[in-house]
C-alpha cells in the first residue's frame, strides 16, 4: 500500500522534473519563435506595432489568413543578404578553427598540469565573465585603435613610425570574436579531455606509435565530442553576433546580426528583421539537427 | 615465432647461458621516495617470469622501467644485449597488456589488434593474417567487428593480450594481467595464458600480487618488498626453501616463532621456542646461542585425537581453539600451553561417520611434524 503510494509520488516527481523545463522551452523559446516566424509572414504598415495581422477577423466567421512571402523574396532578390548571410558564416567559421587551434592545447595544458595550477589556470579562464561583456570589448577598441596601446607601444620600440589600421576592420572582429568565445571552447575540451585515460596513450606508444602518430589516431578521435561541443558553441553566437563587429568592425564588415539590427531599429521594418531572424536560425539549427540525428544513430548502433 | 636461445628448461642454472634481459644495479627515486632499490635481475628467453610483492613494492616501476615508460635514476636495463635507457617505449622489442587493457575505445577489435602493426608499416594482406591468425588463438574471431565495450571482461583481457602478442614481441610484460576477472574465469585463464606462452616461446614478465597466480603460472618468481627483492626462485624454492621471515610469510601461510639455537650437531640444529625444542634437519653450522626463526607450514603439520606415540623428536600437545571448515579440508588453531597458537592444516581424507563426529572446539589434540619439514631462517 504504502510502496504503491511511494512509487505513485515518484512517478508524479518524475513528470514535475521533466514538464517544468518543457514548459520554459515551450514559453520562452517556441512561442517567441513562433511569433517571430508570424510577423516574418507578414508586411510592414506604419502604425504600432509596425506589421499586418495574419488573421483578419473584421467579417466574423472563420477568420481570413493573410501569409506575405515577400520578405524571404526580397532576401533572395537582393545579394546583400546572401553575402551577409555568407560572410557572417566565413568570419564565425574561421573565427571557430582559430578558437580551437589556441584552445585545444591550452585546454591540453590544463589537463596535464598538477592539481593547484589546474585550479589556477580554470580560475584565469573563467576570470573574464566577471566584467562585463561590453567592457572587454571597449578595452579592445583602446588597444587597437590607431593611438591605441598596441600601437603606441609599437611606435615607442620603434618597430613601426606609422600607425597599423588594427581597428574597424575584420582583423578586429575576429579578434574580438576569437577572445570573448574562447572560453566557450576551452571548457567543453578540458572537461572532454579530463576523462581521458591516459594510459591509453601509454598502449599507443608501446605499439610502436610515435608521439605525432598517437595524437591523430588516439588523443583526436577520443576528443572529437569535446571538439565538436566546443565548436558549436563558439560557432552559433558568433554567427549572429551583434555587438562585436558594430563596435570593433565598424561599418566595413558584415554581419547578419547587424542588419537584422538596422531592419528591425533602424529601417523599422520588423517583418524583414523577422525574416533575417528566421533564415538564420534555420541556417544554424539545420546542420546541427542532422549531427544529432547521426550522432544518436552512432550510439544506438553501439549500444 | 622467435627461436628459444637456449634448449634447457632450467637456463638460470647454467653459467653460460646469455639472459635475455639484464637489469644491472637499477634504482627509482620518486623525490624522497624510493621505488626500486639497487636490483639485479637476469631474466631469459622463453621464462615466465613473475614479480610478486603486495602494492607499492616496486615491482610495477620495475615494469615500467622495462617498457620504457619510466627513467631509472640508476642503472642499465639490457634486452638482448642492448642497452634499453634511452630507446623510448615506441623502439623497444617489448610489449605490454596493461591493468585496464588499455584497448582503444573507438577501434573495433580487428584495428585494436592490428594498431600495433600498422606503426610498423607492415603490409596489408601480412597485417590481415597475423590479426586473423592471433584472433583464432585467443578464440575471439567472431567478435573482431566488436567494439570493446561490447565485450566482457574476460573476452577483454583476451584482445589486450592479442594486441600485445601480435606484434611478436622479443618480451611481453604483463601487469596484473587477471587482477579484473572474477575468481572462477582467473582460474581458467591462468592455465590459458601459461599454454599460449608455451605455444607463442614469447619471454612473459608477469607483475602480479596474486601469489597462487604467480606459483601456477611461473618458471621463476622474484619477491619484492620495499623496492628490493627478497628472493629470486622457483615456485617450489620460494615455498618450501624460502630465504627469509618476509618470504615464508608472504608465500603461503606459515607458523613462524623465534628460537635460540641450543645445539648445533652435524646434520641437525636443536632450537628451544614456544613450540618447545624443535629439531631442525640442517647441514651447515649455526651458532649456539644464536637468535633464529623457525618455520612450519600448517598443511606439514599432522593433527590427531590420539596420540600417535611418541614416534619422531617434534610433537606436543595443545586444545582446538578455533576451526575453520572449508570442506576439502579444515583449518585449525591450537593453543598451546605456552599461549602460541599455531595453525594447522589438515585435508578431511575421511569422511566422518556420523554428522557431529570429529576434532571440535576445546579438544586435546597431539600435534607432530617431521624435522625436514622445518625451515630454519636467520632474519
Amino acid at each position: 500500500m504504502l510502496a504503491r503510494l511511494l512509487r505513485k509520488m515518484q512517478s508524479k516527481w518524475r513528470t514535475i522534473v521533466i514538464v517544468i523545463p518543457f514548459i520554459w522551452l515551450l514559453l520562452f523559446f517556441l512561442a517567441p519563435f513562433f511569433i517571430v516566424g508570424k510577423i516574418s509572414l507578414a508586411e510592414l504598415k506604419i502604425a504600432s506595432p509596425p506589421f499586418t495581422e495574419m488573421f483578419d477577423w473584421k467579417d466574423g466567421g472563420f477568420p481570413k489568413i493573410r501569409l506575405v512571402f515577400d520578405n524571404y523574396l526580397y532576401l533572395w532578390e537582393d545579394s546583400l543578404y546572401f553575402r551577409t548571410y555568407l560572410n557572417s558564416l566565413k568570419i564565425s567559421i574561421i573565427s571557430t578553427f582559430i578558437c580551437l587551434l589556441i584552445g585545444y592545447p591550452i585546454a591540453y595544458g590544463i589537463v596535464r598540469s598538477g592539481p593547484i595550477t589546474k585550479q589556477l589556470l580554470l580560475f584565469a579562464v573563467i576570470l573574464p565573465f566577471w566584467t562585463s561583456f561590453l567592457l572587454r570589448v571597449y578595452a579592445w577598441m583602446g588597444l587597437l585603435a590607431d593611438q591605441g596601446t598596441i600601437n603606441n607601444l609599437l611606435i615607442w620600440i620603434g618597430l613601426i613610425d606609422e600607425p597599423i589600421r588594427m581597428l574597424y576592420n575584420e582583423f578586429a572582429v575576429y579578434v574580438g570574436i576569437v577572445y570573448t568565445y574562447m572560453p566557450f571552447m576551452i571548457l567543453p575540451l578540458y572537461a572532454n579531455m579530463e576523462k581521458l585515460d591516459g594510459t591509453l596513450n601509454e598502449a599507443a606508444a608501446d605499439l610502436g606509435s610515435k608521439p605525432t602518430n598517437t595524437f591523430f589516431n588516439v588523443t583526436l578521435p577520443l576528443t572529437m565530442p569535446g571538439i565538436i561541443a566546443g565548436s558549436l558553441l563558439v560557432f552559433i553566437p558568433a554567427t549572429g553576433e551583434y555587438v562585436i563587429p558594430d563596435l570593433l568592425g565598424g561599418g566595413n564588415v558584415l554581419m547578419i546580426g547587424r542588419l537584422l539590427f538596422n531592419e528591425f531599429s533602424a529601417n523599422t521594418d520588423w517583418p524583414l528583421a523577422s525574416a533575417v531572424a528566421v533564415v538564420l536560425l534555420i541556417l544554424l539549427v539545420l546542420p546541427m539537427t542532422i549531427y544529432q540525428y547521426y550522432q544518436g544513430k552512432a550510439t544506438e548502433a553501439e549500444a | 615465432m622467435v627461436e628459444p636461445v637456449t634448449t634447457s628448461d632450467t637456463p638460470w642454472l647454467e653459467a653460460d647461458a646469455e639472459p635475455l634481459i639484464r637489469i644491472k644495479g637499477v634504482s627509482k627515486k620518486f623525490g624522497d621516495f624510493t621505488a626500486v632499490n639497487n636490483v639485479d635481475l637476469d631474466i631469459y628467453q622463453g621464462e615466465l617470469f613473475c614479480l610478486l610483492g603486495g602494492s607499492g613494492c616496486g615491482k610495477t616501476t620495475l615494469l615500467r622501467m622495462l617498457a620504457g615508460f619510466e627513467t631509472p635514476t640508476a642503472g642499465q636495463i639490457f634486452i638482448d644485449g642492448v642497452d634499453m635507457v634511452d630507446v623510448p617505449p615506441y623502439e623497444r622489442p617489448t610489449n605490454m597488456m596493461f591493468q585496464s587493457y588499455a584497448l582503444f575505445p573507438h577501434m573495433t577489435v580487428e584495428k585494436n589488434v592490428a594498431f600495433g602493426l600498422k606503426q610498423d608499416k607492415v603490409p596489408k594482406d601480412e597485417i590481415a593474417e597475423r590479426v586473423h591468425n592471433i584472433l583464432k588463438l585467443v578464440e575471439l574471431e567472431e567478435f573482431k567487428k566488436r567494439k570493446p565495450q561490447q565485450l566482457s571482461g574476460g573476452q577483454r583481457q583476451r584482445v589486450a593480450l592479442a594486441r600485445a602478442l601480435v606484434k611478436e614481441p622479443k618480451v611481453l610484460l604483463l601487469d596484473e594481467p587477471l587482477a579484473a576477472l572474477d575468481k572462477k574465469l582467473r582460474e581458467q585463464t591462468q592455465f590459458e595464458l601459461a599454454n599460449i606462452q608455451e605455444q607463442v616461446g614469447v619471454t612473459f614478465v608477469v607483475v602480479t600480487h596474486d601469489q597462487e597466480e604467480a606459483m601456477t603460472l611461473s618458471t621463476r618468481i622474484a619477491v619484492m618488498d620495499k623496492g628490493e627483492f627478497q628472493q629470486i626462485g622457483t615456485p617450489t624454492e620460494i615455498y618450501e626453501f624460502p630465504d627469509n621471515r618476509f618470504v615464508a610469510d608472504f608465500i603461503g601461510s606459515a607458523n613462524i616463532v623465534e628460537g635460540k639455537v641450543i645445539e648445533d650437531g652435524s646434520d641437525y640444529v636443536l632450537v628451544s621456542t614456544d613450540l618447545g625444542d624443535v629439531h631442525i634437519d640442517h647441514e651447515d653450522s649455526v651458532k649456539e646461542g644464536s637468535q633464529v626463526w623457525v618455520a612450519i607450514r600448517p598443511e606439514k603439520i599432522q593433527l590427531s585425537k590420539t596420540d600417535p606415540g611418541k614416534s619422531g623428536p617434534n610433537h606436543i600437545t595443545g586444545k582446538v581453539d578455533d576451526i575453520g571448515y572449508l570442506g576439502e579440508m579444515s583449518i585449525y588453531l591450537v593453543r598451546l600451553e605456552s599461549g602460541q597458537i599455531v595453525d594447522v592444516t589438515s585435508p578431511n581424507q575421511i569422511r566422518p561417520r556420523t554428522k557431529s563426529q570429529g576434532i571440535t572446539w576445546e579438544d586435546e589434540v597431539y600435534l607432530s611434524w617431521e624435522s625436514s619439514s622445518v625451515m630454519l631462517l636467520n632474519k
